[in-house]
């Protein structure tokens, strides 16, 4: 991964590298350093510097039974949506694929849901969900009650986890069509002349020959479930009802922006970051390894 | 118009040798072959000299000044490489036009001779098409162009062949060495092609794991080869090669057969390596008692000539006859002279030279 | 291929009609909201076709969400994440792949690495920072005990404050890395034997053939400095930097039980929605190239 022909220009090398190291510098290494400072430390109610304290906020944090709720449901969050979101374009792509009529419009269409930006998403699934309004409002017509997510947790959950699977299907649908495009075309070609029908081949030959890519995608969509669903839960749920859609995020902000208590959201943050970290190596072990069949 | 001189020249990547101690002396406006398998360090030997590539030890001159530290625009040299290395963004004008461009050369001036470059090389109505709008060909000729604008003191050449088809390969390789001719620049050609390699170079280097074999005119190299290696790798087909042993001063013995030698001055039981050109190997109606019969069991008819494949004495063995000849498959008498017979140490594979040459030459 | 399937196309065809009925089913049903006055747009069941009151709800939502300002500063920000990015990255990525030094590598992981901390978690302390960009170096001199005194240079309400945490993100860097290592070695060669140097070459020739990846990168920044969020929300307190799509959130009660004014939440969310949806419609071959190449 080292080019042969480099130049020896040190100087131009240096000015072109340094703003970027500037820039990571000042927005990636010293606030994760400070969220690290601030995480074994505590603010004197009365002023002063910080004093440290060890894990004693990470011990807070663990012994909160808030805290393993809203884990509990960040990782459900991001089970389910992975499951919705990676299976649906799965199978949409897979078809799309066969570039019968009209596959150059599915190509097209699929993935425009993923450049609406996550606020109008949370918007539109509000009012599509909408209790006495919108689209499912009807339900409450025939039960009365029976859908209500500003109240019941369950369809809370279920709104928010639509929402974000909605948006991520098409960013999945637009990896998975480009990688069923890069297979081999005579190795389909090689299935049907050994009598393998079309979903049949779809099963035994793409989707196996995919699993790079489906590894791939379902790393993404945890971490994207993780990170990018602030704004989805807050123009909808904010964490509610009942701290039933309270996903770490959120929780992190609350703590941090509207509680003030920087050493609790710093330590949930050093607990989110781990996690995040840690997807990634796997993710890298893994294509180290090569689930490449190539 | 430069001539090249490479000291003690060696090239290590990391811990591993790659070059091992280069010592070779080009004229000024020689063409010189770089000839050698794959992988044998012939790109590397012509990077170095065009200062692409460091020099780990040793020098190299040209023109009498020694470039080891000088960046390639110092040097003087012009690079034409294998899959050309156009600027795929530049028309053609704009690619063989950029050195004079990069030197400042005044857009007149500039647009003069890339005219001028571009009738001399058959460009002349392609100036304003990219390099992907033209074919393999058309695209060998801006590498030339991009080379020749500059007027360098010495041409190099990295395989610029080996991507175009048969016939295009034959075309430009006249081309190549009419351009020699006319300009009169020294040129260093690299590849692994012997008939490329025979036609073209006024003085051939061949090269095997970053060691000379052999260097010398292309009838100096094919008929008097230095070494088992380079026996079998100029000529096509190949110099027929098989073991044997010394069964006097001038006979050896394989596979039972018995073959005159001219005086070696060889001492029995010596073990060596018997070389006879496919077209010096001569079918006779009847074997001598002992001599050499082949097995033939594939004849391959190429028009001009016939190819006669079969084995002789534990070893593969190729036999090149006349167009119109009627040998078939089975057992075929052949005659070498002893004059067309080359022997080589069976240890080092080095040439071993009649005792009459070497007489002459003490 | 000749094949004769009758059934499973028709499988195909309504398997991606439906898909398509489901994906495309929100926009319409934010443009049928978006039309109809506040009576019908309560109705339960919903209208299911749109009705004439489109223009004057977006006016009422264009107003209300103050959004001339707010998409101003949207498309000024959007527009400067996506340029800082491809520029900055363009250079970052050559200066790794096509020079030769020490610490080449470390540089590398140091970019590589921040893959790893999105902003979302780290977004606390970066908050502190935006208060003072030079506060890392100050709090650096002051360790090091040299009593040199910077400047605050506070980024709370400014554009470099949007843009230039947007703009510091790896993933840029990777695309052009990824581009420059399929680019042949000879390329180079041949400059440097053209008398090229270092900047000529990126200049005459690394730039133009980058083209296409710049269209790529900076329409999907486009798209993510559109789309942020919780950002802006952070460091923008004054109405004139106020972004659309934070302002979205305006738009309704925050409580969520109580009911919004759907037509015209549902018209500013059209509004906000628009923009992006615009860019990667009309730019969709370098949308999806550039999303596809910067995760590899
Ligand atoms: N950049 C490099 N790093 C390590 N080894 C190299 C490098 N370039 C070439 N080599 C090795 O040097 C030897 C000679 O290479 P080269 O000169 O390209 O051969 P060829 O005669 O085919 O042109 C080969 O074994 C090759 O593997
Ligand atoms: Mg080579």
């Amino acid at each position: 991964m080292q080019k042969r022909a480099t130049f020896r220009n040190l100087w131009l090398a240096s000015a072109f590298i340094a703003p970027q190291l500037l820039l990571v510098f000042v927005f990636f290494y010293w606030p994760t350093a400070q969220a690290a400072y601030w995480a074994v430390t505590l603010e004197p109610a009365f002023g002063g510097g910080n004093q440290f304290v060890g894990l004693e906020n990470f011990r807070a944090v663990f012994a909160d039974a808030n805290y393993w709720a809203s884990v509990g449901a960040s990782l459900l969050f991001a089970v389910g949506c992975t499951a919705v979101a990676v299976g649906a374009a799965l199978v949409l792509a897979l078809f799309a694929d066969r570039g019968l009529r009209g596959h150059r419009l599915y190509r097209f269409t699929f993935f425009l849901p993923y450049a609406v930006p996550a606020a109008a998403v949370g918007l539109t699934f509000r009012f599509i969900f909408s209790p006495d309004a919108g689209l499912l409002a009807g339900i409450n017509h025939v039960v009365p009650g029976l859908w209500n997510p500003a109240l019941d947790g369950n369809d809370a959950f279920v709104l928010v986890l639509l929402g974000q699977s909605w948006k991520m299907i098409g960013y999945n649908f637009v990896f998975l069509l480009a990688a069923l495009q890069n297979l081999p075309r005579t190795t389909i070609e090689a299935a049907a002349m050994d009598g393998a029908g079309v979903l049949r081949r779809m099963w035994d030959l793409q989707v196996p020959l995919l699993t790079p890519t489906l590894f791939f995608l379902l790393m993404v969509n945890i971490t994207d479930s993780f990170v990018d669903s602030f704004a989805l839960i807050d123009v909808t749920t904010h964490g509610g009802p009942a701290r039933a859609t309270m996903l770490m995020v959120y929780k992190i902000y609350l703590d941090g922006f509207e509680s003030k208590d920087y050493s609790l959201a710093a330590a949930q943050s050093m607990v989110l970051m781990a996690l995040i970290i840690g997807l990634t190596v796997i993710q890298f072990r893994v294509v180290e390894r090569r689930v490449h069949y190539r | 118009m430069s001539d090249i001189a490479i000291r003690g020249v060696r090239k290590s990547y990391g811990r591993i040798e790659t070059v091992h101690g280069l010592d070779l002396a080009f004229g000024a406006g020689e063409f010189v072959v770089i000839l050698g398998p794959s992988g044998c360090g012939k790109s590397t030997l012509l990077r170095m000299i065009a200062g692409l590539e460091s020099i780990t030890a040793g020098e190299i001159a040209i023109g009498g000044r020694v470039v080891n530290r000088l960046e390639p625009r110092e040097r003087g040299c012009a690079m034409v490489f294998q899959n050309y290395a156009l600027y795929p963004h530049m028309t053609v004008a704009e690619n063989i036009g950029y050195a004079l461009k990069v030197a400042g050369v005044p857009k007149a001036e500039r647009l003069r001779r890339i005219a001028e470059v571009g009738r001399s090389i058959g460009l002349d109505g392609l100036l304003d098409r990219r390099p992907a709008q033209l074919s393999g060909g058309q695209r060998q000729r801006v590498a030339m162009g991009r080379a020749i604008i500059r007027e360098p003191k010495v041409f190099l050449f990295d395989e610029p062949l080996s991507n175009l088809d048969a016939t295009l390969r034959v075309q430009m390789r006249i081309e190549i060495r009419r351009l020699h001719d006319r300009q009169g620049v020294t040129s260093v050609f690299v590849t692994h092609d012997q008939t490329e390699a025979m036609t073209l170079a006024d003085r051939l280097v061949v090269l095997n794991a970053g060691r000379v074999e052999q260097v010398g005119t292309p009838e100096e190299v094919y008929h008097r080869p230095a070494s088992r290696f380079v026996a079998g790798f100029v000529g096509s087909p190949p110099m027929n090669v098989v073991d044997a042993t010394a069964a006097g001063p001038d006979t050896v013995t394989f596979g039972g057969l018995q073959l005159t030698v001219p005086p070696h001055g060889l001492e029995r039981g010596a073990r060596l390596a018997v070389g006879f050109r496919p077209e010096d190997a001569v079918p006779t109606a009847q074997a001598a008692p002992d001599g050499p019969v082949a097995a033939i069991d594939l004849v391959e008819d190429l028009g001009a000539l016939r190819l006669l494949r079969g084995r002789l004495g534990g070893a593969d063995v190729v036999v090149q006859t006349a167009a119109g000849t009627r040998h078939g498959r089975g057992p075929l008498p052949l005659q070498i002279a002893p004059s067309a017979i080359h022997l080589f140490d069976a240890e080092t594979g080095l040439r071993l030279a009649p005792r009459a040459v070497r007489a002459a030459a003490a | 291929m000749i094949e004769r399937t009758p059934l499973v196309n028709l499988l195909t065809h309504l398997v991606l009609v439906g898909g398509l009925l489901v994906l495309l089913l929100p926009v319409y049903v934010v443009v049928v909201a978006a039309s109809h006055d506040l009576v019908a747009v309560n109705q339960v069941p919903m209208p299911l076709l749109p009705g004439h009151h489109l223009w004057e709800n977006l006016a009422v939502a264009w107003q209300k969400g103050n959004f001339r300002n707010v998409m101003l500063t949207s498309v000024i920000v959007a527009g400067l994440v996506a340029a800082g990015k491809v520029g900055l990255s363009a250079i970052s990525a050559y200066s790794i792949v096509y020079f030769d030094y020490r610490l080449r590598m470390v540089f590398f992981w140091i970019i590589f690495a921040t893959l790893m901390l999105p902003l979302e978690v780290r977004i606390v302390p970066t908050y502190a920072v935006a208060a003072n960009a030079l506060e890392p170096f100050q709090a650096l001199f002051d360790l090091s005990g040299l009593s040199v005194t910077l400047p605050r240079w506070n980024l709370l309400n400014s554009y470099s404050g949007l843009v230039l945490p947007l703009v510091a993100t790896a993933t840029g860097t990777f695309l052009y890395r990824q581009f420059f290592m399929t680019i042949p070695d000879e390329l180079a060669e041949a400059a440097k034997m053209d008398g090229a140097g270092a900047f000529r070459f990126f200049k005459d020739v690394i730039l133009p053939l980058s083209v296409t990846n710049m269209a790529a990168l900076g329409t999907i920044m486009f798209v993510y400095a559109w789309n942020q969020y919780l950002w802006p929300l952070l460091v923008v307190t004054d109405q004139n930097y106020a972004t659309a799509s934070m302002e979205l959130g305006r738009l309704v009660p925050s409580a969520y039980g109580e009911a919004p004014v759907w037509n015209t939440a549902m018209a500013g969310t059209l509004i906000v929605m628009a923009p992006p949806l615009a860019v990667v419609v009309v730019l969709q071959r370098w949308f999806v190239r550039g999303l596809v190449a910067v995760e590899k």
